[in-house]
């Protein structure tokens, strides 16, 4: 008896620069949960979906049930007995609950007897998994728990023997996650084989076997949950790297220039991603906000730049109250002197099929100096966009290039140039280094400290532990869309990884 | 009884107006319920019309007319579907690229091959549809009521028009009744949903292009052959955009469509009764009105009577499978 359900063996993927998996290695055992985490972004659904046929593994074996087989499409992931629940679910949302789950699998040219069969299918596996659900609602009228029971269904009606959940919790309430997890633990007792994948550790130590840790590409480790903890989780997640060493001398922080209040934020399918939220930055400071990405940092960011309406909240900016809920709007914002550094570059802080002077002005383009009556100032906007070169040392130094010709250091200094030479007096980076090489990871850092040391107050959030702590005077760690403690920089990695994964910041809140 | 013969000869012509439109609307609503959205039924009327007429006219055989303009039609489709599904250009570029080169196209063509300014040669005989009289119409037309109804009413139509009405119950149990048309639906809505499914979304549309040219073949077939006796330059006369409005309209379904269309056909009709003909109490009305009234009114309905037309959810967007 062979007990291995599937075996990965040397799995490479590329995606044009992105190396987004490089040799990995999986063994996952039959009748078992196996957990795979990591940060968004480490790789984790570029495998499953190579797995389930999506995409086609540059190099590497899969190797399912003891053969080695190749999944060029979803349709031979199928027939292997892999079967998927993706993050976003793949339901057709007019249609019945029956026609979702027979859709590529339906018995015959004729529905009517397609129907028949189906329903007599989805009854029995109903019973035996005791996974209720009206075969003849339509997907768009339940609530997201039942379309997920939707999907389960559909792998299992295609004989599934290995499920592959994709961060199924993402869009559940805690209730709903909670009944998720005892209908897998009901899966598993009846032989299948689960993959879960997440961001989230306390999913992981609750239900799973065994778990594998992903990192930028990489599979770092696999150990049997019961012998690993969620410290250890959060740091091989994380990543211990060699420590950034950032010359700055000593804050000298003044009156506070930003608060939020109370800022509460749902996402499009009403889920609490910013719970509740409230601090101050002061000006000539530097705030860290930590955190696994996923916890509620990007919608804070959206939220206060003016791109995300709140549900509740406001904040002030340079001791002027501004509502969240409606009227904020970003240009708004930045006439009154806040400057955004966006997480994602590419979708929102440039548009990268413009030249490079184009994007130098982007969100300042009313800007009298750049115009000329209702004209751009041609002239005024290059004169411009060069002195931001020379000062940023950007390269190539050629103000007319395509954005999408630079590389992403250099598209970063573009950005940071617009917002900070702007003066403004509150500046929000998202993601500051994501993305970017070594060399201009440095000069990017000693540009927000110099920003600090002007006096400007600074809100710094990143997934890097490493540079929050090196660059911030005071950290606040996000758990879950709250703020769950705030520790000063010379705080230890592991005292902040607990924060991070959940563990002290309940205890805290508790107490 | 004159206001009685009136009616029945104004909904006969309704019949007849109604059918290219009922081609055309099913046409779209296959490829449209597929995410292909087509603004290209004009054009491949057109050239469906003008390759049935020079087809016809040369073969003498109606029936080598009708598989002409429905070849054609399927290889305009299959261009639009080349641009538009399998090289995800713009579908309504592509739409009105193929409405122009067809509009021209077929012009030169007729003009070099027949020389009779555009036009095929006028068709008789076997190279035009006959009209069908049903058994005993000659007999019927005495009885009051029935009678006309039975005679002028419903029989007395080419085969083409019998077919376009046929078609309408037919599409929807192709769309709502088989595997193929659950599949064409859902890769409307989700091509996502579709992929994951181990189903082709690239096959699945093609088939759907292909199944619009064959209708869009009838209706062009309809117009050289049946309607008219050959093919006369710009010959659609907007009837393609009228079957696309009739389609939003219906809201995508096969018997709203019927229905859309012979209202269209029916404002159609009486534009041409009314012409020359002074109204009571208001008078003679410009011709120009009369001709305008289908389409002032399908902007009317469309801006605000029919409620929320929602169109397949897909539709419009080349699939590309996200990252």
């Amino acid at each position: 008896m062979n007990d291995i359900a599937i075996e990965l063996r040397g799995i490479d993927k590329s995606f044009g620069l992105v190396h987004a998996n490089r040799n990995i290695n999986l063994t996952v055992r039959k009748g078992t949960i196996h957990g795979i985490i990591g940060e968004n972004g480490a790789g984790k659904s570029t495998l499953m979906s190579i797995l389930y046929g999506f995409y086609q593994a540059d190099k590497g074996e899969i190797v399912v049930d003891g053969k080695v087989v190749t999944i060029k499409d979803p349709n031979a992931a199928i027939a292997s007995g892999i079967g998927m629940v993706h993050q976003h679910f793949m339901l057709v949302e007019n249609f019945t609950v029956l026609e979702n789950v027979m859709l590529g699998a339906e018995d015959s040219q004729i529905l009517n007897t397609s129907i028949a069969k189906a329903r007599v299918e989805l009854k029995r596996l109903e019973k035996e998994y005791a996974l209720e659900v009206d075969p003849d609602a339509l997907i768009e009228e339940l609530p997201v728990g039942l379309q997920q029971r939707v999907e389960i269904l559909k792998a299992l009606y295609r004989r599934a023997d290995i499920l592959i959940l994709d961060e199924p919790t993402g869009v559940l309430t805690p209730a709903e996650a909670d009944h998720l997890f005892r209908i897998l633990g009901q899966l598993k007792d009846q032989g299948k084989t689960i993959i879960l994948i997440t961001h989230k550790l306390r999913e992981i130590m609750a239900i799973t076997d065994e778990v594998s840790v992903m990192r930028r590409g990489e599979m770092v480790a696999t150990r049997p949950t019961a012998e690993t903890s969620v410290e250890e989780l959060a740091e091989l997640m994380v990543g211990r790297r060699v420590l950034l060493r950032v010359d700055k001398g000593e804050a000298n922080p003044g009156p506070v220039k930003f608060s939020v209040k109370n800022l509460t934020v749902r996402d499009a399918r009403g889920v609490t991603m910013v719970d509740n939220v409230s601090f101050d930055i002061r000006a000539g400071e530097i705030v860290g906000i930590a955190g696994v990405a996923g916890n509620g940092q990007s919608e804070l960011l959206e939220a206060i730049s003016g791109i995300r309406k709140a549900v509740s909240g406001s904040v002030d900016l340079n001791g002027t109250p501004i509502d969240m809920t409606g009227n904020a709007d970003p240009r708004d914002l930045r006439n009154r002197g806040l400057a955004h550094v966006p997480e994602d570059r590419h979708h929102v802080g440039l548009v990268l099929k413009f030249e490079e002077s184009e994007n130098a002005i982007l969100g300042y383009h009313h800007d009298k100096r750049y115009l000329n009556g209702v004209f751009l100032n041609i002239d005024a906007i290059r004169a411009d966009a060069e002195e931001k070169i020379q000062k940023y040392d950007i390269r190539p130094p050629n103000a007319r290039l395509r954005t999408a010709n630079f590389s992403g250091g250099n598209q970063q200094k573009i950005v940071l140039a617009r917002e900070m030479e702007r003066g403004p007096d509150v500046l929000i980076i998202g993601q500051p280094t994501r993305g970017v090489d070594v060399g201009a990871i440095e000069f990017i850092h000693k540009r927000i400290i110099e920003m600090r040391d002007q006096g400007k107050a600074v809100l710094l959030v990143s997934v890097e532990l490493d540079e929050i702590r090196a660059l911030s005077d005071r950290i606040l760690v996000m758990f879950a869309g709250r703020i769950v403690g705030e520790r000063e920089p010379d705080a230890t990695e592991g005292e902040l990884g607990l924060l991070m994964a959940g563990v002290e910041g309940r205890k805290e809140a508790a107490e | 009884m004159d206001f009685f013969h009136t009616i029945i000869a104004l909904l006969e012509s309704t019949i007849r107006v109604s059918v290219p439109l009922i081609f055309a609307a099913l046409a779209g609503l296959f490829t449209e319920r597929a995410g292909v959205f087509d603004i290209g039924l004009e054009g491949k009327m057109l050239g469906a019309a003008f390759a049935a007429g020079a087809v016809a006219a040369v073969t003498g055989s109606v029936t080598m007319g009708l598989l002409a303009a429905v070849l054609i039609s399927v290889l305009l489709s299959l261009v639009h579907g080349y641009a538009s599904i399998t090289q995800r250009g713009s579908q309504i570029v592509s739409g009105v690229a193929i409405n122009f080169i067809v509009a021209g196209s077929t012009v030169i063509l007729g003009e070099a091959w027949f020389r009779q300014g555009g036009r095929t040669p006028a068709l008789s005989g076997d190279a035009r549809f006959q009209t069908i009289e049903f058994p005993f119409a000659e007999e019927m037309r005495g009885v009051p009521i029935l009678g006309p109804i039975y005679s002028n009413l419903l029989s007395g139509h080419f085969l083409l028009t019998y077919v376009a009405f046929a078609m309408v119950p037919i599409s929807w149990w192709i769309l709502y009744r088989t595997r193929f048309g659950l599949r064409l639906r859902a890769v409307g809505e989700n091509p996502g949903a579709v992929d994951t499914a181990g189903i082709s979304v690239i096959w699945m549309r093609y088939r759907a292009v292909i199944c619009c040219g064959i209708l869009c073949g009838f209706a062009g077939a309809y117009l050289s052959l049946a309607m008219s006796a050959g093919f006369v330059k710009g010959m659609t006369a907007g009837k393609g955009y009228i079957a696309l409005a009739a389609l939003i309209f219906a809201k995508w379904r096969p018997f709203n469509i019927m229905l859309a269309c012979l209202l269209f056909g029916f404002l159609d009709a009486l534009a041409i009764r009314l012409q020359g003909n002074p109204l009571p109490i208001i008078g003679q009305v410009p011709v120009q009105l009369m001709q305008a009234l289908p389409y002032i009114l399908t902007v009317i309905l469309l801006a605000g009577f029919i409620g929320k037309a929602i169109p397949p959810k897909a539709g419009g967007i080349p699939y590309v499978k996200e990252r």
